[in-house]
């Protein structure tokens, strides 16, 4: 199933793009994600003790199961205010 | 009212949006850009946010503001892209009938934003930039087990 995968600030800066479709097997989960990118980029695997995960533009547990066409967010440690 | 923008923050403008006549007093956060940063000077910030799911947090975070306390009007803005330093990053305005209410709610309102909204805060030193991470939101991580298994 495909998803689309957003990232932002220091993630972003990992992986070098802020917005990417990726195929996923069924029964794929929020921590899947995480594994898949932080196996392909050094730095975003650094990142990946700190990161939160939402889907659909809300902050999900890492054993969380997608479903196709989700939105998946990594949001790095927030630094508003 | 919350908004994010990339224009300048005018305090007076948002004062105005939460002063009623029903209010005794009215509680202002003004969080501005700062001139160092561990240790170093921080010559310009930059701040990006993720827009509609920062947007809704923010329309969360009031109305848990209207929930708990008694108040009549609150006001959450923040700033995104260049902001130089001195200037307004994010502006929080509550005001109640009593000073109880708009001091407990303005201060519930940055601390939530502050650990949970998605926005980003890059600071651009003479010698290179570095993200910066609120110390809340890590900490909220690890008590929450919402990262990385470990």
């Amino acid at each position: 199933m495909k998803i689309f995968v957003k990232f932002f600030a220091s993630a972003r800066e990992a992986v070098g793009s802020d917005n990417v479709q990726v195929a996923v097997k069924e029964g794929a989960t929020a921590n899947d994600v995480l594994e898949l990118f932080g196996s392909q980029f050094e730095t975003m695997n650094r990142l990946r003790p700190y990161v939160r995960v939402a889907v659909n533009q809300s902050y999900v547990v890492n054993d969380h199961v997608l479903h196709e066409g989700d939105e998946v967010a990594i949001i790095p440690p927030v630094s508003g205010g | 009212m919350v908004r994010i923008q990339e224009a300048k923050i005018h305090v007076e403008e948002i004062l105005g949006s939460v002063v009623v006549p029903e209010a005794g007093g009215v509680d202002v956060f003004i969080g501005t850009t700062r001139n160092h940063a561990n240790g170093k000077n921080v010559v310009a910030l930059h701040y990006e946010a993720y827009v509609p799911m920062a947007l809704e947090m923010m329309r969360g975070i009031e109305k848990e503001l209207y929930r708990r306390w008694k108040i009549r009007a609150a006001a959450i803005v923040h700033r995104v892209g260049e902001v130089p330093v001195t200037e307004a990053s994010v502006v929080i305005a509550v005001s109640a009938d009593h000073r109880a209410d708009a001091f407990a709610a303005c201060r519930y309102a940055i601390d939530t934003l502050k650990k949970d909204v998605p926005i980003w805060k890059k600071e651009i030193f003479e010698d290179g930039e570095a993200w910066a991470e609120n110390i809340e939101a890590r900490f909220k991580i690890q008590d929450r087990s919402i990262g990385y298994e470990s």
